[in-house]
This record gives C-alpha cells, sequence and structure tokens, in this order.
C-alpha cells in the first residue's frame, strides 16, 4: 500500500456562543514520503487548527467534516474519527512525529533530556535492551554529543533544545514528521541547522510538513507549498512555481511583501473566520476581483493548483 | 534640540561581573532608521530595555535629544518616558489580557491625562476597523494585536520608537504593512527608529544603517 496522508475536504468548525468559526475550510492536500511541503499563511489563518486535527489535539468544540486519510507503516486510518487511544498507541510518535514550536517549553523542565529521550526510547522500543546506546544514536544523528543530554532543558541554548526535540521525535520512526512554526524567534544560524535538517529527514524517505508563517524559510526547505488564506487553501504547486510564478493574487501579494521584493503590503485585513463571505474570501482585497468571484473558486486538480477565477 | 538618542559608552546586563553589553555606544539619529542586527545573546534586547529607559545600565549614559538621562523604569522623568515608544516581539506578551483593543490603545493617552479621541485615527493608521477594536487579544490574530501595539506605541507622538523583533511572529504581508505605517510616521514626525532584528534581508531593506553586535563572547 502507498505510504502517504490524504486530507479530503477537510473541514473544522468551532461553535462558540453565538458564533461559529470556521478554521479550515475544504482543504484537499497530499503528502508522501521523500518530500517536503510548507503550508504557508499568516498568523490566524488555520494552519495550526490543520495540524491539531492531524494530531487528534482539537478542543472538544470542534466539529470536523471531511477526510484525513493516513496510509502506510500501519492499517488505513481516518485521524479525524479515530478515537484518541488509537492515535495515542498508533499514531503520535509512531506514524506522525511532532516538531514543537518552542523545544525548550516542550521539554519537562525538571528532567534531563536524557531522561526524557531515554524514556522515550524505553516506550517506542520496549522489547530493546541497550536503551542508552539507542538514546545516544539518535542524540549523535540529532547532532548532540553524549554529555549534551545530561544537561535540563535551561542548561540547553536554543539550538540544542532544538536538537533534543528532534531526536525526540524520531524515537519512534514515524515516516510523517509536522513541524509547526519550528523556526519562530531562532536566530538564522539555528534556522539553517533545523533547514538541514528537515533535508536530511527528507532524504531519509521521511515526509516533512511545515506550518508556517515565514514565506523565506518555506522556500529555502520545500518542495512544494500550499497557501492558505481564510482557512482554505488557495494555491498549491512545486516551490519554485508558487514563488517564482504565483497565480493567486494573494500568493503573488505575500511574495511581493517580502523584504528582497517589492517591500509592499497587500491592503485590507483578513476576513473574520466567524464571517467569511460566500465567494473568494480574498476578494475584498483584491484588485483583479471582478462579478464572476461572488462563487467560490474551487482548487483545481492540477500539479500547480490554483483556487481563482481569474488567476494571475 | 533634536541630537538623536544615544547610548553613550554603556556598559550593561544582570550581572555586573558578566556584562551582557561592554563600553557600547550607538546613536539613532532624528529621522533616521538604525538596524540593529546580532545572534540571540549578544545584547540586542537588552540595548533596547536601556533605551527604552527600562533597565539602567551599569556605567555610560544613554542621552535624550542632548540631555543626559538620570532615573529609569518609573523613576524616569514622565517628559523623557513618553518621548520613546516600544515595540515589542510578543504582542499577546505585551497587552493586558483583559483590555480591549481600544482601551489598550488608548492606556498611554489615559496614563498622561490626554484625551483618548485619537484612538480611533491611530486604530486607522494601523488599518484596524472599528470592529475589532471591540474585541480583546485572545479574539485576535498576533498580526491584527501586533498592529493595535504599534498604535498604541505611537499615541503619545513618540521623538523615538524601539521596535525589539516586531516582526517575527508576522507574515511577510503584515511586516511590510507595518513598516511602511512606521515609515509614513518619521516622514511626518521626523522620528529616528531603531529596528532590532536577526533578519539580515529585512533590515537591508528598512534600515538606512545597520550596526552588528558580536557574539556572546563564548565561555
Amino acid at each position: 500500500m502507498v505510504t502517504e496522508l490524504v486530507l479530503d475536504h477537510l473541514s473544522v468548525r468551532f461553535s462558540l456562543p453565538g458564533a461559529t468559526v470556521a478554521a479550515v475550510n475544504d482543504v484537499s492536500l497530499r503528502v508522501r514520503p521523500g518530500e517536503c511541503v510548507a503550508l504557508v499563511g499568516e498568523s490566524g489563518c488555520g494552519k495550526t487548527v490543520l495540524a491539531n486535527a492531524l494530531l487528534g489535539f482539537l478542543p472538544g468544540n470542534a466539529q470536523t467534516s471531511g477526510t484525513a486519510a493516513l496510509t502506510g507503516d500501519g492499517p488505513p486510518l481516518d485521524l479525524l474519527t479515530a478515537p484518541d487511544a488509537v492515535l495515542a498507541a498508533t499514531v503520535r510518535g509512531r506514524r506522525i512525529g511532532l516538531i514543537p514550536q518552542s523545544p525548550a517549553s516542550h521539554l519537562t523542565p525538571v528532567r534531563t533530556a536524557r531522561a526524557q529521550l531515554e524514556e522515550a526510547v524505553r516506550v517506542h522500543h520496549p522489547e530493546g535492551t541497550a536503551t542508552r546506546d539507542h538514546a545516544h544514536r539518535l542524540a549523535a544523528r540529532a547532532g548532540l554529543v553524549p554529555d549534551d543530554l545530561d544537561r535540563y532543558p535551561h542548561e540547553l541554548s536554543g539550538g540544542m533544545a532544538q536538537r533534543v526535540a528532534n531526536a525526540l521525535a524520531l524515537v519512534g520512526d514515524p515516516w510523517l514528521l509536522i513541524a509547526d512554526e519550528p523556526t519562530t524567534g531562532l536566530d538564522r544560524h539555528l534556522v539553517d541547522g533545523l533547514i538541514g535538517e528537515f533535508r536530511r529527514m527528507v532524504a531519509d524517505g521521511r515526509a516533512v510538513l511545515l506550518i508556517t508563517h515565514d514565506l523565506a524559510a518555506a522556500q529555502r526547505v520545500a518542495d512544494r507549498i500550499a497557501v492558505m488564506y481564510a482557512g482554505r487553501v488557495v494555491e498549491a504547486g512545486p516551490a519554485d512555481r508558487v514563488l517564482d510564478a504565483p497565480r493567486h493574487p494573494y500568493s503573488a501579494g505575500l511574495v511581493n511583501a517580502l523584504p528582497d521584493r517589492a517591500f509592499t503590503p497587500i491592503p485590507g485585513l483578513p476576513p473574520l473566520l466567524t464571517d467569511l463571505p460566500p465567494g473568494c474570501a480574498f476578494a475584498p482585497r483584491c484588485d483583479r476581483a471582478a462579478p464572476v468571484c461572488a462563487a467560490r473558486p474551487a482548487l483545481a486538480d492540477d500539479r500547480h493548483a490554483v483556487a481563482c477565477h481569474l488567476p494571475c | 534640540m533634536l541630537t538623536g538618542l544615544t547610548a553613550d559608552a554603556i556598559t550593561a546586563g544582570y550581572d555586573p561581573a558578566h556584562p551582557v553589553l561592554t563600553d557600547f555606544t550607538l546613536t539613532v539619529p532624528p529621522g533616521r532608521t538604525v538596524g540593529l542586527a546580532g545572534p540571540s545573546g549578544s545584547g540586542k534586547s537588552t540595548l533596547a530595555r536601556v533605551l527604552a529607559l527600562l533597565h539602567a545600565p551599569f556605567t555610560g549614559a544613554v542621552h535624550l535629544d542632548g540631555a543626559p538621562v538620570t532615573a529609569y523604569r518609573h523613576r524616569a522623568p514622565r517628559r523623557q518616558r513618553t518621548c520613546i515608544g516600544v515595540l515589542f516581539q510578543q504582542p499577546r506578551l505585551s497587552v493586558d489580557p483583559r483590555m480591549t483593543l481600544r482601551t489598550a490603545i488608548a492606556e498611554p493617552l489615559r496614563a498622561n491625562g490626554r484625551p483618548a479621541d485619537v484612538v480611533d485615527e491611530l486604530a486607522d493608521r494601523v488599518m484596524l476597523t472599528p470592529e475589532l477594536l471591540t474585541r480583546r487579544p485572545h479574539e485576535v490574530s498576533d498580526g491584527q494585536l501586533q498592529r493595535a501595539c504599534l498604535a498604541r506605541a505611537l499615541a503619545l507622538g513618540p521623538a523615538y520608537l524601539i521596535c525589539d523583533e516586531m516582526t517575527t511572529m508576522l507574515d511577510a504581508s503584515t511586516t511590510a504593512a507595518l513598516v511602511t505605517v512606521i515609515r509614513d510616521y518619521q516622514r511626518r514626525t521626523g522620528a529616528g527608529v531603531l529596528a532590532i532584528s536577526h533578519d539580515a534581508v529585512l533590515l537591508r531593506h528598512w534600515a538606512d544603517e545597520v550596526v552588528t553586535l558580536p557574539g556572546a563572547a563564548t565561555s
């Protein structure tokens, strides 16, 4: 069976008193081993909700529709409907690893990196006997020497904490890694190191789903980029095509806003997720908008797909 | 006379035995944008705090338009304190979660006994809609909250603005929008700006000149 994650018309809604937040709308996306897919969008566009939906971390007031089919490396599973016990025992850490946003606060502060890494090794490989050697191998792969593991999280530099988090994510040998804003607040050389690590993971035959607001970071690591706006994927395609020849006016605006391009903002503000327009959500900010945009454009099923009636 | 905001041979940090900055001098001239780059731990944020009068240096002095600063934090004279606006990296940690955006933007005006009728104009300048002003921080995105923080920083019409990693949490479009608002403000008022970032590409295109702090001495 093909190993892949296929999102098909995935939607997530939150019920609040007096309002419904449409955080993720009709997202279809495919992630396969050996590629890094970046999901790019501004804060509040629904990217983190999407990641949480895939890991079963949504709060109780969330309603989902569509499917997120995970195949390979175990029985086929719809991540949206699988019971939490199944996700905890067979998916998280084993088929999907999480690279956290803030590694230092992701680690338990009162235990050494070694205690946490060896615990993960024992849980994932209960039959193994050489727990310490196994932990050292994982640490070495992530760029740590054994002595580093004897430190507590507050004694680790940002880069070392990131490496510990990477080693932890790989203990259960997942084929898919979800990284939610991993580069936020990191120095340039730490971003470079992390991007190098992502490329190594991809070269090892894993897949990385990188969720970020940082178009420049996505450009440097991703094979494919999906641009998300107001809970919808508006454009998806090969990274260089999306950045050098964007077809959706929103993607074009984002690229133009980069400091080394035109450095000009997209006019206006994104719509409220409680009050999305029925048609194209970007139309109110779009200089190409026409009457046809009152109907919601579908994402074409194409190698470089765009959800726009009047693409660039 | 406007001669700039100057850190004059300051040594600063949190432990006199291991200062973060040693004998460091930098001037933010009026009307100019000075970029400050450097790795984590090199003292960028410490310098921001000293120049914002939020942290007293061990030695050296800060001069505000030629006048020496003699007291820091709440002891700083109001006239000097209100001359300098600050924007921080994390808007979530910079706004009281109980306040609506309107109240947050009006806070410096209220604290200084000035009329709050300019809030709508400030909000308009950072492109926040009237509806967003009624919301609390958890009901808006990071980008929208940082827009409110910029409006708040500009509320008293500061002569100097210190932006400490202001754009780290923001997407490219919101970054460009906020930089545009700051440049417009500079053009109108001749304010000086200190732009701190680890994003070299951003500083190259935003700042008139870029100063790079060397990395922390490895012990």
